[in-house]
């Protein structure tokens, strides 16, 4: 489907210029809107990158069709850096020297996302990351904006979670990445003020085959009434067949919004049944209520993802990149031109912005703009996600 | 006579090269990918002298590296040490680091040497990643600009030319040491170590000088990538970067120093000339590899050269 994508890309790049060549000498072609993106299309990461890529050629042509923005087409300049914070440091180069783009979106992890930040503070260009961990904007860069929920949020949901059922003793299972550190140390801050105590503290490394020697050891732990899981990719998938093989189900299990795909209960095989976790309404559209502000736009990115790409499931991290894309043109249009230093100052007074990750208000001391109130709460029941509330 | 002449027109041609190349260069991302070049190449040249002139195998470089690049921005950030004191001190702990494990190491041969080294590596790998209090773990750390006083080195432009001058500089001791005693000990050792032995060579101690040599080299040259870069992450002392410096001397050409900066040159800027063919980029750079491989088995310099020879002589 990439390939139908690039050939029509290809076609409406050879239409724009056989237009502009024709129309070159009656008036003057006003040059397009670069956007750039860094993402993690292949590699270990690519989960994360490649339906954000999908996302953003699909909007960058629907927004070129319906006549462009400020009266100018868009240009996607779009660089895979398959993961590597080196690779996503050259490629903002080249992006803010070479390819002369307007905005920068991406890139898909956080470590990638840090190691661009100092150069596009030096270069005034406005980045919207969509990686997770809070520290990308705290402390706030001028420049710099992330679209997903932090890591924080969805711990505090859960805690919320746990105070509805009477539950007040946790433990925490997570790997030794990044995120999941992250993850870990925002849980034990927060612990105290939902009245949580944390019972046991677990970590795997993220080649790890087999977690059943620390989900044996929280079992052991008396008193235990949830699990906080942090981590992403494979090793959640191991954490959820060893939990039902110990038959672990009278614990609760917690998992945080990363681990939110289709491929993690399909992989999973029935052993996710019954873990909860924090996720967007992007990924439970239809069982929104019809009052829900985030319906229309949830249904309507879902109907044009499914169709573009082969009725391919969505996922959180394409919403992640469909709220960049679409808060960068919303601002661009607020702002009357593609003024690099207007457009910041636009997006960050984005207000009542309805997106797939939420609802925005932008400040100059909130460049992610979102509340807990933005996350739904959802099982995994019959092998899909069931909204709770 | 002649053979030292040669050896620095070859010297000169590459300052000259370093010296024009500005001129062709468009624009401040092209100077940024030159820059990288150079610092690659320096590693290249140290780790040739190991793999390509004495003939053992080092899998675990990018540790090296990666130590530099760490140091510098510890030292710096942390302990507010002047950057070129950190990085000195940088190449003296790696350099010490090499030594006190290259003479067991280098007792190993074939495999078990490419084990015992990428061991090391992962090994650096590991502690860099884990040790979150010091190096930040996995999401990496920022470097502070390289500075003396009130001077401060930032616009990419002037690295080009302090990575170009430091590079022509590796390669001309480099050049120096292979044209001197070590280099011909260093080349038997390679031919046969057992001859070389017979022949009143200390084997263990040229070993073992090659390694600290190239080691300190990288370290050197991590604590200047870290500079430039602003940003250091556990990534620089993986697998894959270590498998990369190997690829390049190996594709550039053993032994020729000249061979490790083409080889430098080409995988530094080969992910760059691809990047516009987002989804066939892997098969473009294999397909490169097995090219080389199969039609200049000796790398690109020497069959080259080896050609221009043969045509010349005719």
């Amino acid at each position: 489907m990439a390939s139908f994508t690039r050939r029509s890309a290809l076609g409406a790049t050879a239409a724009t210029a056989i237009l502009a060549l024709s129309w070159a000498g009656a008036q003057a072609q006003q040059a397009p809107i670069k956007v750039g993106a860094i993402l993690a299309v292949t590699g270990p990461a690519s989960f994360l990158g490649d339906p954000a890529a999908k996302t953003l050629k699909l909007y960058v042509e629907q927004t070129n069709k319906a006549g462009g923005v400020v009266g100018r087409q868009l240009e996607l300049k779009l660089y895979d850096t398959g993961g590597d914070p080196r690779q996503a440091v050259t490629f903002t180069r080249r992006l803010i020297e070479d390819d002369k783009v307007d905005f920068i979106i991406g890139a898909s992890t956080t470590g990638e996302t840090m190691a661009m930040i100092e150069l596009v503070e030096e270069a005034k260009i406005p980045l919207i990351s969509l990686a997770g961990a809070s520290p990308i904007v705290e402390p706030v860069k001028r420049w710099v904006f992330k679209t997903p929920h932090s890591d924080r949020m969805a711990v505090e949901k859960m805690y919320g979670d746990m105070r509805r059922d009477n539950m007040t003793k946790a433990a925490i299972l997570g790997g030794s990445g990044g995120f999941d550190q992250s993850c870990r140390a925002e849980a034990k801050k927060f612990a105290a003020s939902y009245n949580i105590q944390i019972v046991a503290d677990e970590t795997y490394a993220a080649t790890d085959t087999d977690m059943t020697p620390q989900l044996t050891r929280i079992r052991n732990t008396p008193g235990v009434q949830a699990i906080i899981g942090c981590g992403f990719g494979s090793p959640t998938v191991v954490t959820a067949r060893n939990y039902k093989q110990l038959g672990m189900q009278n614990v609760r299990f917690y998992f945080n919004h990363g681990v939110a795909s289709q491929q993690f209960i399909d992989q999973s095989q029935g052993a996710a049944e019954g873990m909860r976790m924090p996720v967007a309404a992007l990924l439970v559209g239809p069982q929104l209520a019809e009052s829900d502000p985030q319906k229309k736009v949830t249904m309507a990115y879902t109907a044009a993802y499914k169709a573009a790409y082969n009725n391919e499931a969505v996922s959180g991290f394409g919403g992640h990149a469909y709220d960049a894309f679409m808060m960068a043109v919303e601002a661009i249009k607020r702002a009357g031109s593609m003024d690099k230093a207007k457009v910041r100052d636009q997006i960050e007074l984005t207000k009542n912005f309805v997106g797939a990750d939420g609802i925005f208000n932008m400040s100059p001391g909130d460049h992610m703009g979102l509340d807990i109130r933005s996350f739904k709460m959802v099982e995994v029941r019959n092998g899909t996600w069931k909204l709770l509330y | 006579m002649a053979d030292f002449a040669k050896r620095h027109s070859g010297v000169l041609l590459l300052a000259l090269f370093v010296a024009l190349l500005p001129l062709a260069l468009p624009n401040r991302f092209y100077f940024d990918v030159a820059t990288k070049v150079w610092l690659n190449a320096i590693v290249c040249v140290g780790l040739n002298l190991l793999v390509g002139y004495a003939g053992q195998i080092s899998l675990g470089h990018a540790g090296f590296f990666a130590l530099g690049a760490y140091a510098s921005a510890i030292l710096t950030r942390r302990f507010e040490l002047n950057a070129f004191v950190a990085m000195g001190l940088g190449a003296a702990g790696t350099g010490l680091l090499a030594f006190a494990v290259a003479r067991p190491i280098l007792r190993l041969k074939g495999h078990y040497l490419a084990m015992a080294t990428l061991g090391l590596g992962i090994i650096i790998f590991i502690v860099i990643n884990r040790e979150i209090w010091l190096t930040g773990g996995p999401d990496g750390t920022r470097v502070p600009a390289l500075a003396l006083g009130e001077w401060r080195l930032t616009r990419i432009e002037d690295w080009y030319w302090a990575a170009g001058a430091i590079l022509v500089a590796a390669v001309a001791l480099a050049q120096n040491l292979i044209g001197s005693g070590v280099g011909r000990a260093l080349r038997a050792l390679n031919g046969s170590e057992v001859a070389a032995s017979t022949l009143g060579i200390d084997t263990a101690r040229y070993k073992a000088m090659a390694f600290v040599v190239s080691a300190v080299f990288a370290s050197l040259a991590g604590s200047l990538f870290a500079h430039v870069e602003r940003f250091v992450t556990p990534a620089e002392a993986g697998f894959l970067r270590s498998i990369e410096f190997v690829t390049m001397v190996v594709l550039g050409g053993m032994a020729s120093n000249f061979g490790a900066v083409v080889g430098a040159a080409l995988l530094t800027m080969l992910p760059q000339l691809v990047a516009d063919f987002q989804d066939y980029k892997h098969l473009v750079f294999g397909a490169v590899l097995m090219a080389t491989m199969i039609f200049l088995p000796k790398g690109l310099v020497p069959s080259l050269t080896d050609l221009v020879r043969r045509r010349l002589g005719r």
